[in-house]
């Protein structure tokens, strides 16, 4: 058997190890608050690439990420920490003796991380996907709230408002850019198949892809559950990250930042997803002098708390406006390279 | 529990069952004519009730006056939002209106957080309005009498428009067939702003009256109330006004049922309009008035 290898082939290898190589040279060479800066950009490309799929490629429109990202977050969290800690830490209410029993490698941990959130999207999926229309996006708001109200509420199993603290801090650099890798490839892989042709003849024309044979009901829940399953993923990494979770993380603004970079990349373009999340992610850090006091030589204005997130809701307007392409409209890498074709 | 206790939970229940038909109605009548969610639509009933605060707060107008300012402003506000962000996305895919509410909806939440702070801000409640009546025992404020009464005021005169106006004649055949409307010489976008005004001041009313209720207005209030007024469209059959109204009064009698009588679930209030929505899905997704999508709305 002899494996040849094309030319795109090799532009892919060469990109995956360039990045490897970014990854450890960044772990070694850089300061604290950037690689910090780094983890977030690639939790953030886990999870936007992954609701670009059912967003953008699928073109179902939801709203579910913070919900699995919560989930995804406290699985983790509660595999991850010891019976003494939990103890120690669950100051509402004394925890259930199951919850005290929970225990799991960092692996195993993202591993049912993301199944969890990928079996929740599944019982998700059978009411809002068997009828058309735009249920998801309401379904999936409201899954968010409940998430939240569910962890407030039961104190003996999330230790309430309170959240989960002392989490130990596996995510470094090399977890994280390393599955970010591997959730672009994964995700390229699938839109490149049969399956991601049956997405996007979804979006396209649903009528259509009916007409064609395709099971509509099967492809949705398929990009629906992979979504949550990664987002169940990069929530187990961000808890692992942060060291401390409470409900109050998991807020709609999460999902709205990555609304953000999904469409300022471009609805349906993976690496438009990716473009958009450093960018997003890295402006996101550099917009925080909005929120402070601002000095205009005439006069300063008093700090503004929120007042990014309103320079962010202007840019989603704007760029659905005068932009809907975003940056890379529904392209990829390599079609930026073929000159002529669309 | 005795038949007092049992009346005086009806008593809230409609009057917590009237303020979301009242914003349902928007998000019904919104989704008739151009199949959208209007995420913005309960921010819209949040600008309202701070109208409502500042005529009353800041300009020391008397209550009808701000409801009056509230109900216009409102209008002129859910019209501009039409005309700027929804009408020049008409051709456009779904997808992309869908992004476009949701971005105007966080808008207005954060430029009303940057603005007035998000904290909550008491609601002058006129003095009148915290009357207390007792009838043989059953205890209630003026207020929460007159919240259903206007509800069905205002119900009366939407229905005499929808079906006793030319105007009304026009919404209705726009949910049925834009491209015939078009072609009888109707202009579409007029409606369309026309539905958004009368949403939009229907919403600003049961804002008020939200306020009125739980005496306090804040920049992040629309986003429950309005989830759930929606859940109540669909409750209710979305694309259906009277439907948009059984669905509210659904939603607002189980959780007043909810809260008084199992109070021990009462922290998931805010979840079983989710619940019920889910429920609709998946047993009758046209909801109770069982509006057929292909067929007539309204």
């Amino acid at each position: 058997m002899n494996i040849v290898i094309r030319k795109d082939q090799w532009i892919n290898l060469a990109i995956i190890a360039s990045a490897l190589w970014f990854i450890w040279f960044a772990s070694t060479h850089f300061d604290e608050y950037t690689v910090r800066i780094l983890n977030n950009i690639a939790i953030f490309t886990i999870l936007a690439v992954s609701y670009n799929l059912i967003n953008g490629v699928t073109g179902q429109f939801s709203l579910e990420p913070n919900g699995f990202v919560a989930i995804g977050a406290y699985v983790t969290a509660l595999l991850l920490l010891d019976a003494d800690a939990k103890d120690y830490q669950f100051d509402i209410e004394s925890p259930y003796p199951w919850v005290l029993g929970l225990q799991a490698n960092f692996v195993w941990a993202l591993f049912f991380a993301g199944t969890f959130s990928s079996l929740l999207a599944l019982t998700l999926s059978f009411p809002v996907f068997r009828v058309r229309g735009d249920y998801l996006a309401i379904v999936t708001l409201g899954f968010g709230f409940i998430i939240r109200i569910l962890a407030i509420n039961n104190p003996e199993i999330t230790n309430g408002s309170l959240g989960l603290n002392d989490i130990p801090e596996f995510s470094n650099l090399y977890w994280t850019g390393g599955i970010a890798i591997l959730a672009v490839w994964g995700i390229l892989n699938i839109v490149n198949s049969k399956y991601g042709r049956a997405m996007k003849a979804v979006r396209d024309d649903e009528d259509a892809a009916i007409a064609m044979g395709v099971n509509t009901f099967k492809i949705k829940t398929f990009a629906f559950c992979t979504s949550a399953f990664l987002e169940g993923v990069g929530g187990g990494l961000l808890a692992a990250l942060l060291t401390s979770i409470s409900p109050d993380l998991f807020t709609f603004f999460f999902t709205f930042q990555l609304l953000i970079i999904i469409v300022l990349g471009g609805l349906g373009s993976t690496t438009g997803a990716v473009i958009g999340t450093v960018l997003v992610i890295g402006g996101a850090e550099w917009m925080r002098f909005l929120d402070e006091p601002m000095n205009f030589g005439l006069f300063v204005t008093p700090a503004m708390p929120g007042m990014r997130m309103v320079v962010f809701s202007l840019i989603l307007i704007f760029v659905m406006l005068f932009a809907r392409e975003g940056i890379m409209g529904k392209r990829e890498l390599k079609d930026l390279f073929k000159k002529g074709k669309k | 529990m005795n038949f007092l206790e049992f009346m005086q939970q009806m008593v809230n229940g409609f009057s917590l069952g009237s303020m979301y038909a009242l914003i349902a109605i928007g998000y019904t009548m919104v989704y008739g004519v151009l199949r959208l969610i209007n995420f913005a639509h309960g921010d819209i009933m949040m600008v309202g009730a701070f109208l409502g605060y500042f005529g009353m707060a800041v300009l020391g107008l008397p209550f009808v006056a701000a409801v009056f300012l509230a109900v216009v402003g409102s209008s002129l506000l859910g019209m501009l939002t039409d005309k700027v962000a929804y009408k020049p996305l008409r051709d456009a895919p779904k997808i992309s209106l869908l992004i476009t509410a949701i971005g105007i909806s966080f808008f207005l939440e954060n430029i009303f957080n940057v603005l007035f702070g998000g904290t909550p801000r008491p609601f002058p409640v006129p003095e009148y309005m915290e009357h207390i009546i007792n009838i043989s025992g059953l205890i209630f404020s003026v207020a929460s009498l007159m919240v259903p009464i206007v509800t069905l005021l205002l119900l009366t005169i939407i229905l005499w428009v929808l079906y006793k106006t030319k105007y009304g004649m026009a919404i209705r055949a726009l949910a049925f067939d834009v491209n015939t409307v078009n072609l009888m010489g109707i202009d579409a976008n007029r409606i369309i702003m026309l539905v958004f005004g009368m949403g939009s001041g229907l919403a600003a009313v049961g804002g008020i009256f939200w306020a009125v209720n739980y005496p306090s207005v804040e920049p992040m209030m629309g986003v429950l109330i309005g989830l759930k007024a929606f859940a109540a469209a669909v409750v209710g059959g979305i694309g259906s006004v009277g439907g948009a109204v059984i669905g509210g009064f659904i939603i607002g009698f189980t959780e007043v049922v909810v809260v008084a009588f199992l109070p021990e679930y009462g922290g998931y209030k805010d979840a079983f309009a989710f619940v019920l929505l889910i429920l609709v899905l998946l047993f009758k997704p046209t909801g109770i008035l069982g509006i057929n999508f292909d067929k007539s709305r309204f």
